[in-house]
């Protein structure tokens, strides 16, 4: 009786295991009048909700949204959902050029050029054309992907600097600077008023990098960047040292906020919102930020002082955020004209409002804060990775980034970090030589 | 006759072994399902160039495994665990065998030390970051500190040693030790109580009667009978410690140069950073091998030092 009671269990528990496996790789069954979002964005998430709501009623079409964050954790989501084919029917990518490219040559991603195109390009039209230049391919791109429009932007950033004007005032200081050489006597006036100087969120390398990326255009032009990046410029040129000694003079002038080599960007803002630091090297998203953290911060926007005033400085912009279509979705359709109504007039209008960001839609700039104004301003001078011809590659930059780190802590020299940089550049280029030639 | 008997034999004893296998069958699949595969699938893409989204995969032969050994960064981040894991074998444990010994004994408000410290252990490791970041931060406010031990340095008349805590490559590393140690001496703590709990008080009264001291009693009785308790720790120390990452992600965002890298954060950049995912595999599979080489050899000092 009891080796028939165990034999039974025994079968049993193999068959609610073979059961539990095959229930595994099933994909749960949606309905045909619904659309799945996964998106990052917590501060966005009540809008988007509230829209989905409308959506509804409107067309009848449910519109979930699934928040999943931080954006590291998002980005690893999409990645992972991707290999198991189990994407949903719109998500973001938050990825270097290059990988928005494989999950586009993977079939991830569906070409939205012909709906783009369609009456006469309306709907490309009423968007920002910086802002849709990010979800572009052009043609002869060097990822080989068909060109197109591959991406629906839902709103505009751009990433600036912010000055604080109580404690400007406090230093005597009447105007922003509108040059480097300025900006560091600022900073004396700010030091000897016990006021820090600059902060971000430099923890965050890519934010470093992007600082660094703005003085490079800056100094030495697009296209000697590009030639850097193809590998006819070296690192150890002249003027990349100077992009590199940018940070050891911030540093040695004192001013850096203390920490920021560790320092993430949230509490970058938090300093900066509380009054900690007259300067702020933040995206346009900070809006929102600052207003909730603290909603009688006086402050404006302005480009970063540039060193060389023969060459415009360019700040990273373009598309805030912006959504795909999955290609494989049995929903495809539907996705699209979701997208379609989001980004329209009325959706854009509303979604500025509730989030303290930029519009992707033209249209709907009207009646924005001042602070966004001053961002908008300067929508003209962006310029983004994802839009250059040329990318470096992943490992040079991780050498670059924690190189300015060496420099901000005093272990390195920019000379030495350019020589370290160009070290890994070298074995890159080596390596890429060998495979085209296998 | 004799072949009846061995046939009748056979039979049931194959009945027996159908049973059994079939009892754990459920552990094998599950065991094959979530960890053999993984592993073996880990092991083959160690093997090729991938960038984890394209169906298209390079196969590399050892390529990945080489520049591994050439990855100065990579051998850094293991050292750094290992000072981690160092720190943490003595002073954590230290602590917890100090503390657990203390609450052996019949003292006031036992319980509630017991509760205190075991609750380290069980918040969350990115709070436990936050936490500490705020603590040890850099900076000033209207001529105040705004980091907490840089204040009460400060308040307490010791100006001089206020520090960028965790922007100096100096104090960095030993900074996210001791929150590791602090976060896990709880573990410790209760294993090693549970393990004094099991000890006979007999033994301990026996030895008040022949006169022995407390260093004498700690040194002949307790630390003998304790053994394999402090080696379980001890393993799990090393394991739990070699493994660490999140405390610093959330300490110290991507790092202070390679000064706070450890294996698992070089395996994360290796694949969210820079798409290298074979790579990373590659990294995943020389690390796994380095753990479970530590544990073995743990296995055999512990199981030696028994029979002695």
């Amino acid at each position: 009786m009891g080796k028939r009671f165990l034999l039974v269990g025994g079968v049993f528990s193999f068959c609610l295991l073979a059961l539990v496996c095959t229930r595994c790789g099933k994909k749960a069954e949606k309905p045909a009048n619904a659309i799945m979002v996964w998106h990052w964005m917590t501060d966005r998430n009540d809008a988007f909700v509230k829209l989905a709501e409308k959506y509804e009623k409107e067309t009848g079409v449910k519109v979930n949204f699934e928040l999943y964050a931080p954006s590291d954790a998002y980005s690893q989501k999409i990645i992972a959902a991707a290999q198991a084919k189990v994407l949903p029917d719109i998500y973001g990518i938050l990825d270097k050029k290059e990988i928005i490219a494989s999950f586009i040559q993977s079939g991830f991603v569906a070409d939205l050029t012909e709906e783009f195109k369609a009456n006469n390009s309306a709907w490309e039209k009423s968007l920002f054309p910086k802002a849709l230049s990010v979800n572009k391919f052009e043609t002869d791109n060097i990822y080989h992907v068909k060109p197109g429009i591959y991406g629906v932007p839902i709103d505009v950033t751009n990433i600036q600097m912010l000055y604080n004007r109580k404690l400007l005032k406090k230093a005597g200081i009447d105007q922003p600077p509108v040059n480097f050489k300025e900006f560091l006597t600022a900073v004396q006036a700010l030091k000897a008023q016990g006021i820090t100087g600059l902060v971000s969120g430099w923890g965050e390398l890519w934010m470093a990098d992007c600082f660094a990326s703005n003085y490079a255009f800056n100094i030495m032009g697009e296209s000697r960047v590009m030639a850097t990046f193809k590998g006819d410029v070296p690192y150890t040129d002249p003027d990349w040292i100077k992009v590199l000694s940018i940070f050891k003079d911030l540093q040695n002038k004192g001013a850096l906020a203390e920490g920021i080599v560790t320092k993430a960007n949230k509490f970058a803002e938090q300093d900066f919102a509380l009054e900690r630091a007259a300067f702020a090297f933040n995206g346009s998203w900070c809006v929102n930020v600052y207003h909730d953290m603290n909603p009688d911060l006086e402050y404006g926007a302005m480009l970063p002082p540039p060193i060389n005033g023969a060459l415009p400085m360019k700040i990273w912009g373009g598309a805030g955020s912006s959504f795909v279509v999955n290609n494989l979705s049995a929903q495809k359709a539907l996705a699209i004209n979701f997208l379609k109504w989001l980004t329209a007039k009325e959706q854009q209008a509303f979604l500025s409002t509730e989030t303290r960001n930029l519009p992707a839609n033209q249209e709907a700039l009207t009646q924005i804060p001042e602070i966004l104004s001053q961002f908008a301003s300067s929508m003209n001078n962006t310029t983004h990775p994802t839009i250059w011809p040329y990318n470096e590659d992943a490992l040079v930059i991780e050498a670059f980034d924690k190189g300015i780190q060496s420099i901000i802590i005093g272990e390195k020299t920019p000379e030495q970090v350019a020589q370290d940089v160009q070290t890994v550049k070298d074995r890159q280029m080596a390596k890429k030589r060998s495979k085209n030639k296998s | 006759m004799g072949i009846a008997k061995i046939k009748k034999f056979s039979l049931a004893q194959f009945k027996d072994y159908l049973e059994n296998y079939l009892f754990i069958l459920p552990a094998v699949a599950i065991f094959s399902v979530f960890y053999i595969y993984p592993f073996y699938d880990i092991f083959r893409l160690s093997l090729h160039d991938w960038n984890g989204i394209t169906p298209f995969r390079e196969f590399v032969g050892l390529a990945n495994f080489q520049e591994i050994m050439r990855d100065q960064n990579w051998w850094g981040s293991l050292w750094h665990a290992g000072y981690i894991t160092l720190i943490a074998l003595t002073f954590q444990n230290a602590l917890a065998f100090a503390l657990a010994l203390a609450c052996d004994r019949d003292i006031r408000m036992k319980k509630f030390y017991r509760v205190v410290f075991y609750l380290p252990p069980v918040l969350s490791e990115v709070v436990v970051g936050l936490i500490w970041q705020w603590i040890l931060q850099a900076g000033t406010q209207n001529g105040q500190q705004i980091g907490l031990l840089n204040y009460f340095l400060n308040f307490i008349g010791l100006p001089h040693l206020v520090n960028d805590w965790l922007s100096d490559p100096k104090t960095a590393l030993t900074c996210i030790a001791v929150v590791h140690s602090w976060k896990g001496f709880g573990w410790g703590f209760i294993i090693l109580l549970a393990g004094l709990q099991t000890i006979d008080r007999q033994l301990y009264e026996a030895a008040k009667v022949d006169g022995a001291g407390s260093l004498s009693v700690f040194k002949n009785i307790t630390l003998p009978l304790m053994i394999p308790v402090i080696f379980v720790v001890v393993i799990l120390t090393i394991l739990g410690s070699m493994q660490v990452f999140v405390l610093i992600l959330s300490m110290v965002g991507q790092g202070l140069v390679y000064h706070t890298e450890v294996p698992v954060t070089r395996i994360l950049a290796s694949m969210t950073g820079t798409n290298r995912f074979g790579y990373a595999c590659a990294q995943g599979v020389i690390f796994g091998f380095i753990l479970v080489l530590v544990s073995f050899s743990l296995n055999k000092i512990s199981n030696k030092l028994k029979q002695a």
